[in-house]
């Protein structure tokens, strides 16, 4: 494979005072999905906080493009091009659904996505522009915070259990638009507790148990015994 | 009639107390940082505006052009200096810290102005007044009004019309979220204080036209600005506006009963809507 | 396995205090006039430096207006020598129940005011206290009144002993109101208050009413500060609006002391009590420069070491010396 886009050696990631991460390794290379998989409590948020900058690390720990990102605060990250889909979707609620949508774009990246092309991809949220962005219903915030990323051209993705909290034909309606997003060449992580979906769109699977992987392998090879055993410790 | 004249005067000094709540308004919006040096801060504004005056011979209304800017870097060096290091879940840090710069400024004005009564000369504009009907204006109080509303009204087209704004109310919201969008929070911050102060530098100059100043001033306009702020409703600018009316009917209807009597009319006030409406009159956020 | 609440650091300590009390008490004997009246002055701050300490270090009532309880304790002192005729001593009792009686209506108003602004509310009844005052023309006005010479002499014949009396006042007060502290945070109540302090969600949902805990803190705080206040313009024998509600005076130096010292800790405000007054010996001359030391001071404090220096000699030593902790002796022997 050539050279990781993103390369995460030997992670430590605390939660507070608690170890969330354990020498943790993991590689995703451009253009690839990433399905992130394991059961509450298991460290997959702070994986996400941790590469998104939310949490500080050690700087080698995670090398973005060859380059160290590991100390690097939020929004310098974000700077890079690593958007960050937040667990609970987490919309400013003093902001309307369009200002939610144009402060993701603030960076001013050069990219596909913008106003109208988010609009395009999520109809309803254009009819709701202009309405508190947290008075909509949960699968549209959820719409809402995805566009929010994508509104600042990522290269890196992060999406942290969109599904949570929300209905089946939600849920599907979403991932349905994920090829969308990821077709246009952005390389994603998926965290999800909802284990099918996140091997229908991803190319590889990390399973996270008690801060530590333990399964690695290819979405379309991955036997449903295997990530059993791997989900719960089973060994 | 003479009431008349009683609550046009009180609206009218509402508007210079509504310009020394507006920077205490926006920085509690913004980071929920309540400034105990805010009071100094204008009377801090009032020297500089007097050491311009005296020293270039300008009249107090232009020196604005120095004042303004000067107080922004103030501020903004100030926030990333001193104030972003305060703020976290403890609510001491922030407070008693701006309570040490409020006696570290009044100390070193008294230091450098001593405790002597001052007053900048405007010439014209104070005295000069103007007829409405049966009403006598003054300019200079017509002219603190109209500032305070334009101000106001700039305040709230930057919030609520740009992207700064933008950047503010998501910061106020969620600070970790709004640093994903790439805003560097210390940074944000620091550009709010700064606009704070430079509002605080016009206060501070309008004052200084009005009335006599000295160091110890401080306390008692941080305290006017906090009654019209908690009068009007928190996280509300025109709410603001009109707490700092309310404030100066008040005080304005008080003086006339007895002299002695204005500031505490004012008090009365505020404990009054206190006791009623604890959330103020038009509410936004919660304390 | 057995839970203890002392060490032996706080069994010392408490030897050392009762040793140093007793030098106390017999300081008419062996010391001069003019260190008498500092220690009792000293005594005095370190009251009121205890209970905004109480107040704010425990009960998260940070108040910036604690004058107006020093100013209304010393003006019912001379209204209650003066009109009602009651002996010194008993008028600065008198004076704690009705600095407790006034607090009360004050909390049902400022407690609807949180954090910062709950501080500068306390400052408004404090200007309102001091302008209220100005306009009682039969205690003096806005200039201020002498307490007569016949309740002065009352106290006790010959100067000496009077100094010697207000001395052991300041003194008895000084350790009733530190006595009174601590008792009260080893209680239930304490610990409650100290739940509330760290963890205020917590805390409610443990079903601690923290509206009326922090209540009863206010007024009790509020009565102790009204009869050292009373002490004071005892002691000063003039009372002014200005003298009796000034913020630098009764507010400024206390939270001063209480940052430096170390906030909610009961060693800090002694330890800040001593440092100020320290201080002060060899600075006072430099009036306003003094201020702005104390002013950069405390906030280099409260950025860098905001537990103040009992905070950062505790942390180094894990010492506690009133005690107010528990500790878990195991009988089990470690395995090596």
């Amino acid at each position: 494979m050539a050279d990781p886009l993103l390369q995460i050696s030997k992670l430590d990631a605390y939660y507070n005072d608690f170890q969330a991460l354990y020498q943790l390794d993991m590689s995703l290379g451009e253009g690839e999905v990433l399905a992130i998989i394991g059961s509450n409590g298991a460290g997959k948020t702070t994986l996400m906080r941790s590469i998104s900058g939310l949490i500080s690390n050690n700087s080698s720990q995670m090398r973005y493009r060859g380059n160290p990102i590991g100390a690097l605060r939020a929004d310098q990250v974000a700077a890079l091009g690593i958007a960050l889909v937040p667990e609970g979707r987490q919309l400013f609620p003093s902001l309307s659904v369009e200002e939610n949508l144009l402060i993701g774009g603030r960076l001013g990246r050069k990219g596909p996505w913008s106003l109208r092309t988010v609009f395009n991809l999520f109809p309803i949220l254009e009819e709701r522009r202009r309405l508190p962005s947290t008075s909509l219903s949960g699968g549209q915030q959820q719409m809402v915070a995805i566009g929010r990323a994508l509104m600042s051209n990522p290269d890196l993705i992060l999406f942290d259990e969109i599904s949570l909290g929300l209905a089946p034909v939600i849920i599907k309606s979403i991932y349905d638009a994920l090829p969308n997003i990821v077709g246009e060449g952005i390389s994603a992580m998926i965290v999800e507790q909802d284990i099918s979906k996140a091997i229908s769109v991803s190319n590889r699977v990390y399973c996270l148990q008690e801060g530590r992987i333990s399964l690695e392998g290819s979405s379309k090879s991955i036997s449903r015994e295997e990530i059993s055993h791997a989900y719960f410790g089973i060994t | 009639m003479d009431w008349v004249n009683v609550i046009v005067q009180g609206t009218l000094l509402g508007g210079l107390y509504a310009l020394f709540a507006a920077g205490l308004s926006l920085i509690f919006g913004v980071m929920r940082l309540v400034n105990i040096a805010h009071g100094d801060l204008i009377i801090f504004a009032a020297y500089l505006g007097l050491t311009v005056v005296m020293t270039t011979g300008l009249h107090p209304i232009l020196a604005l052009v120095f004042v303004i800017p000067a107080m922004a870097l103030i501020g903004y060096a100030l926030q990333v200096g001193i104030l972003n290091h305060t703020l976290g879940d403890d609510l001491l840090p922030p407070l008693l810290v701006t309570f040490g710069l409020s006696v570290i400024i009044q100390n070193s004005l008294l230091e450098i102005y001593t405790a002597d009564p001052q007053k900048m000369d405007a010439g014209v504009l104070e005295t000069a007044s103007f007829s409405l009907g049966d009403l006598q204006l003054g300019v200079l109080p017509v002219l603190t009004f109209g500032i305070a509303v334009v101000v106001i009204a700039s305040l709230q087209w930057l919030f609520y019309r740009t992207a700064l704004g933008r950047a503010f109310r998501a910061v106020s919201d969620d600070q970790d979220i709004a640093q994903l969008m790439g805003l560097n929070r210390r940074h944000i911050f620091g550009l709010a204080m700064a606009l704070a102060l430079a509002v605080t530098g016009i206060a501070g100059i309008l004052l200084g036209i009005r009335t006599s100043f000295d160091p110890s001033v401080g306390g008692g306009r941080l305290i006017f600005g906090f009654e019209a702020v908690i009068i009007g409703g928190l996280g509300n600018l025109w709410g603001t506006l009109a707490g700092g009316v309310i404030l100066g009917v008040a005080q304005t209807i008080g003086a006339k009963i007895d002299p002695g009597w204005q500031i505490l009319a004012g008090h009365v006030a505020f404990l009054l809507v206190l006791a009623i409406r604890p959330q103020g009159l038009f509410p936004r956020i919660s304390g | 396995m057995r839970v203890i609440r002392t060490s032996k650091a706080a069994k010392i300590s408490i030897m050392l205090a009762t040793l140093v009390l007793l030098v106390l008490i017999l300081a008419p004997w062996w010391a001069g006039r003019a260190d008498i009246r500092l220690m009792g002055e000293l005594f005095l701050y370190l009251a009121l430096a205890s209970l905004w300490n109480l107040m704010a270090g425990y009960a998260g009532l940070v108040s910036v207006g604690q004058q107006a309880y020093v100013g209304f304790g010393g003006y019912m002192l001379f209204a209650l020598t003066i009109f009602a005729g009651f002996p010194p001593v008993v008028a600065i009792v008198g004076a704690g129940a009705l600095g407790a009686l006034v607090s009360v209506p004050v909390a049902l108003l400022i407690f609807r005011l949180r954090g910062a602004y709950f501080a500068i509310g306390t400052w408004v009844i404090a200007e309102v206290f001091r302008l209220s005052f100005a306009q009682v023309s039969a205690l003096g006005g806005g200039s201020g009144s002498s307490l007569p010479v016949k309740i002065v002499r009352s106290m006790a014949d010959g100067r000496s002993e009077r100094e010697a009396l207000s001395y052991w006042l300041a003194l008895g007060i000084a350790f009733c109101v530190i006595a009174a502290v601590y008792m009260f945070l080893r209680s239930r109540q304490g610990l409650a208050l100290t739940a509330i302090r760290d963890n205020e969600l917590a805390a409610s949902s443990l079903g601690i009413d923290i509206w009326r805990t922090k209540f009863v803190v206010y007024v009790v705080a509020s009565a102790l500060t009204a009869m050292v206040g009373a002490l004071i313009f005892l002691q000063k024998l003039r009372i002014s609006p200005d003298a009796a509600f000034s913020v630098n005076d009764w507010t400024a130096f206390v939270i001063f002391i209480v940052v430096i010292g170390g906030i909610g800790t009961i060693e800090g405000p002694i330890i800040g009590t001593l440092i100020f007054f320290a201080l002060r010996e060899t600075l006072a001359d430099l009036g306003t420069v003094y201020l702005m030391v104390l002013g950069v001071v405390a906030i280099l404090i409260m950025l860098r070491a905001p537990k103040g220096l009992w905070g950062l000699v505790r942390a180094r030593f894990d010492l506690e010396l009133f005690p107010l902790g528990y500790r878990v002796i195991s009988d089990k022997v470690k395995k090596e």
